[in-house]
């Protein structure tokens, strides 16, 4: 199985539009910032917390409109059925302890059950961080979305781990393509054909 | 050497430079960190970008906004004590307006332009409120407002309500300004008391615009004179790319 068009062209505006949200959402957090610290300059988009509100509240909309389409694509196309189902736990522990041993093979085409988990993982994140959002832009208009998530204050806190899971995902994700190199390349052209089990 | 210019005494007018620099000034960290092929070299572009996506922003909240969804209200139990201060300068500077000189001037599409002292507005209905102020920055409390509901003024004036906005300038050179929708909202109102008690100057002395369907900075403090127009006044910082809608 390659990586279809529509998955490799979402993928790549969504690399794009991710980091400058995050870059940019880093800069607001630096304007009032939750925990003990800020962020580096160097790492925020901006320049100051106007600059950095614009180019969040612009990107996102390239964000979520690539979002919906990939959404779409997978629900409706029967990709997210083909490659990301089904979630099994007694897999998963096996390909996690294989993994840890490394000696969990890539095998190009297929995902193994930790990959599987770690992908609904971080789409779920992509949800979360999205109705957070919304409700951080709109707290009164969709003050119901804000009460789901505990209200104002709650969902600044929700927006924030969602950013961190979906940045130790993207981490996890770069190590991955470091490991195995040969997997870059395939979000680009398509891909190897699968390899057919011996 | 004492006529050497001193940079520090340029401080505030540099950093308002800068900031007027807004978008641009931001693009340089952004072009080097972007992500290698997106050609955005050209700070002048990006920069009309970001603007034009902040006036479809605003189209798209002025759709959004329910003229009839209130803001949550709160218990005296949740008010968040001591209010945080907030100011484009620190307290020090806050105008202190003399009560008894003061008159609130009005202006633009309204039949009376009489002046409004503040004794003629304490007579008018009086509305309270426990509601969350939202800061731009991100952080928000909890606090109780007190005055007049902003449409009644409208409507006493003579206001014509089919202008498109509302505008205001206020004794600390700040000025922002509003959609008509959200000004005739019933939250918002001209606000005369903090915490039961007439504004004290860090809240704004003598009046101040509250309104919870917007953030912070949309609710001007020391409020000297209001117009109605039909052109968009822009404000202190929304001339400087704060999203001139900004509601919550």
């Amino acid at each position: 199985m390659r990586h279809p068009l529509l998955v490799r062209i979402t993928h790549w505006i969504n690399a794009f539009a991710m980091v400058c949200m995050i870059m940019s959402g880093w800069g607001i957090y630096n304007a009032s910032p939750l925990f003990g610290f800020r962020f580096p300059q160097w790492a925020t988009l901006g320049g100051w917390l106007g600059g950095s509100i614009a180019w969040h509240l612009a990107v996102m909309w390239l964000l979520v409109g690539n979002g919906l389409v990939y959404g779409l694509y997978g629900a409706l196309g029967g990709h997210f059925r083909r490659r990301l189902l089904p979630l099994r736990p007694r897999e998963m522990l096996a390909d996690i302890v294989a993994a840890l041993r490394l000696r969990l093979a890539h095998r190009a085409g297929t995902y193994n059950a930790v990959q599987r988990a770690t992908y609904v993982g971080v789409l779920l994140l992509g949800i979360l961080i999205l109705a957070s959002g919304l409700a951080l832009w709109k707290p009164v208009q969709l003050h119901g979305l804000a009460g789901l998530l505990g209200g104002y204050e709650a969902a600044r806190r929700v927006h924030f781990l969602a950013m961190a899971g979906i940045v130790g995902f993207t981490l996890l994700h770069l190590v991955m393509v470091a490991l195995v190199p040969r997997t870059l390349p395939g979000m680009i052209t398509g891909g190897a054909l699968p390899e057919e089990a011996p | 050497m004492k006529n050497r210019p001193d940079l520090r005494d340029h401080g505030p007018a540099l950093r308002r430079l800068d900031r007027r620099m807004l978008l641009r000034g931001g693009l340089s960290v952004g072009s080097l960190t972007m992500l290698t092929g997106c050609n955005l070299q050209d700070g002048d572009v990006v920069d009309k970008v970001l603007w034009a996506m902040s006036r479809w922003n605003d189209k798209v909240q002025a759709a959004l906004f329910n003229p009839h969804r209130l803001a949550p209200e709160y218990t005296e139990s949740d008010i968040t004590n001591p209010f945080p201060f907030n100011a484009f300068y620190p307290l020090d500077d806050a105008p202190e307006v003399d009560a008894g000189d003061y008159a609130l001037e009005v202006s633009g599409l309204v039949q009376d332009r009489s002046p409004w002292p503040l004794a003629r507005l304490r007579a008018l209905p009086q509305v309270s409120q426990i509601t969350r102020h939202i800061c731009i920055e991100g952080w928000s409390a909890i606090g109780q407002w007190g005055g007049v509901p902003f449409r009644h003024f409208l409507e006493r004036i003579g206001a014509d309500t089919r202008a498109r906005y509302v505008g205001f300038k206020c004794a600390d050179r700040y000025t922002s300004s509003l959609d008509m929708a959200t000004a005739l909202h019933p939250q918002t109102i001209l606000a005369l008391d903090f915490a039961g008690s007439p504004l004290p100057v860090a809240n704004g002395f003598p009046l101040k615009l509250r309104v919870p369907t917007k953030l912070g900075f949309k609710n001007p403090k020391h409020i000297a004179a209001i117009t109605v127009t039909n052109d968009n006044p822009g404000g202190y910082w929304e001339d400087q790319g704060y999203n001139w809608f900004s509601g919550s």
